[in-house]
């Protein structure tokens, strides 16, 4: 039988096959979980809302299809959604004031199709308010602390996600990810965190913050368990007009196919200045493992990558001005309780409702989008993210997998940046310029800097989704790193 | 590329801003806001020294998409209970809203 007491650091893939040998029961493991989130989540902070009864009712009827002997690879797993997808019935706030309290009338497809696959939800991923953020200490409730460390961010904006899956509260999270908000905390908690290609899984019921950018993706312990939670979450919806349209291979085939012969290209740029020399070290110590396991390594250099951030903080803010123009008061969400007519009403809602990060950028993109600026900063901003585009285009000519560190630092202390704006942004160097392209991305652990995990980012042509899992893969089973886990 | 002075927001300017997308201000937040937002226009303006001559704007990443036209097929929509349920003021099957006119 399974041991219960550390079932919460067995992978999915363990969890799935300990299911269907009937050692342990799916009403067991979640209510293992639940123990555990009872336990740490004081401390850790990850999740928003527990839905424990729920998840029991959930587990139950994952523990009747079990019997029933319709067995798909999550069925009976629990899990956490990042809070910014919809759930139908339970609380979505995107840890903000602006939606505290707000129940969605309708699932996202992410969490439709995983409650379909039969997983179980545990409940809602704490998170910067809508997204915006790099530590997590923009939600308006409480901050998560990184399970390593507790007196360091666990990184943002999928923090809360990222700590859960990281501390064992939940076998995997989904996050969202439009500058880096899955990778940078995956690689702050020593996770496994993919941004898959932009299209590939449907955003209907993700909240939205800036539309040509957001994407779904898993959070997980191992490189095996990020390719099944892929599977279950990707593919065409009718429902999401960017989603892409065709058949999708298997992502767990073909893990164990190696490196031998692949072309690795290392970005000179994400190695120098702005980097921190012990994580770009652990980076290369990292080529180093992927070169003896038969990799070819060239050196690549990227110049108007350095540029993504530039124009991230043009595209990403405008685009936010425009999505978060619906939070008026009148159809659900805060509404100023006190003022007299509708305009006055609209200014005090948004005023008192969004917090200092979110008015930053809504101000930011609003001037960026006005008459007189447009020209100068989207429209220019626009048109360097094509050179970006064509740049990484160009790469994968002579590469089929680019490589960087996963963010320029290990995790920084909690309250260290957040009275530098422009620090905290930084922090997404690396990570912002795949959102821009569009290109999938996927962060592993490569190892320790000050007892802080470090992530090897894996950037890839369009849907090389497949080949980013096999190098990921082929890294994870030479080395090891993800059997270490927090002390906590 | 722009004057350096370009990219300083005045009280003014912020007050403009803020009056564009809706949000209430008090004179201190302004203040605060001014300094802020002239740091981040001064981050961004990096991209105003990069040559884009004969580069076209790129709007989305969605390659692989040719179209985003659907067959014209009706579904349920949500339930008027359920669509009201979040409402901050309602009046029967209606959302409420404040006074428009003076």
């Amino acid at each position: 039988m399974v041991d219960l007491t550390s079932i919460h650091y067995m992978s999915v893939r363990e969890m799935s096959d300990a299911l269907a040998m009937r050692e342990v029961s799916s009403v067991e493991l979640t209510q293992a979980h639940l123990d555990r989130i009872s336990a740490i989540d004081g401390t850790v902070g990850a999740y928003l809302a527990v839905a424990g009864d729920e998840a029991i009712a959930q587990a139950r009827a994952a523990d009747e299809r079990l019997t029933s002997g319709t067995l798909t690879p999550l069925l009976g797993v629990p899990m956490q959604l990042k809070d910014n997808m919809s759930t139908r019935g339970i609380a979505t706030t995107c840890a903000s004031r602006m939606l505290e309290g707000y129940i969605p009338a309708y699932d996202a497809t992410v969490a439709r199709l995983l409650a379909n696959a039969g997983t179980v939800l545990l409940g809602k991923g704490n998170m910067d308010e809508f997204a915006m953020g790099s530590s997590t200490e923009n939600s308006a409730f409480k901050p998560s602390r990184n399970p390593w460390d507790t007196e360091r961010v666990p990184g943002g904006s999928s923090g809360g996600p990222a700590a859960a899956v990281a501390a064992g509260e939940a076998a995997f999270a989904l996050g969202s990810d439009t500058g880096g908000s899955i990778r940078q905390p995956a690689a702050f908690c020593g996770i496994v965190g993919m941004k898959p290609t932009y299209g590939l899984v449907s955003r209907y019921g993700l909240v939205a913050f800036a539309s040509s950018l957001d994407q779904i993706g898993p959070m997980t312990r191992t490189v095996e368990d990020c390719a099944l939670v892929l599977g279950a979450i990707a593919g065409h919806d009718p429902k999401d007009s960017t989603s892409i349209p065709g058949a999708l291979p298997d992502y767990t085939a073909g893990l164990d196919a190696g490196v031998e012969g692949l072309r690795i290209g290392v970005v000179r740029e994400y190695f120098g200045e702005g980097i921190d020399p012990d994580v770009a070290k652990t980076a290369q110590d990292a080529i180093a493992t992927l070169e003896g396991l038969g990799a070819r390594i060239s050196e690549v250099s990227l110049p108007h990558s350095r540029s993504a951030l530039a124009v991230y903080y043009i595209i990403a803010p405008s685009e936010c001005s425009a999505n978060l123009a619906r939070y008026d008061g009148v159809k659900y969400g805060y509404s100023d309780p006190d003022s007299e007519g509708i305009w006055a009403a609209l200014e005090e809602t948004r005023r008192h409702g969004f917090g200092p990060e979110v008015k930053r950028r809504i101000m930011l993109g609003t001037y960026a989008l006005s008459a007189g600026y447009y020209n100068a900063y989207y429209i220019k901003a626009q048109q360097v993210r094509t050179l970006i585009r064509r740049e990484f285009t160009e790469a994968f000519e002579h590469v089929d997998v680019l490589v960087t560190p996963s963010s320029p630092t290990p995790a920084f202390g909690l309250g260290e940046k957040t009275e530098d704006p422009l620090a905290m942004h930084a922090s997404d160097l690396c990570s912002v310029p795949a959102n821009i392209a569009g290109i999938p991305s996927l962060s592993v652990p490569c190892g320790l800097v000050d007892g802080m995990p470090v992530g090897l980012q894996l950037l890839g042509p369009h849907l090389s989704e497949q080949t980013l899992l096999r190098v990921a893969y082929a890294y994870e089973q030479a080395t090891g790193w993800h059997s270490l886990h927090p002390a906590i | 590329m722009m004057a350096e002075n370009d990219r300083n927001l005045s009280i003014d300017d912020v007050r403009h801003i803020a009056s564009l997308c809706r949000i209430g201000m008090t004179d201190e937040e302004l203040e605060r806001m001014s300094a802020e937002l002239s740091d981040l226009v001064g981050e961004v303006a990096y991209v105003q020294s990069i040559d884009t001559s004969g580069v076209g704007p790129m709007g989305h990443a969605a390659d692989s998409i040719d179209t985003v036209m659907r067959d014209d097929e009706s579904s349920p929509p949500l339930s008027v209970g359920d669509v009201l349920a979040n409402a901050p003021r309602r009046e029967g099957d209606y959302f409420r809203v404040r006074a428009i006119l003076d």
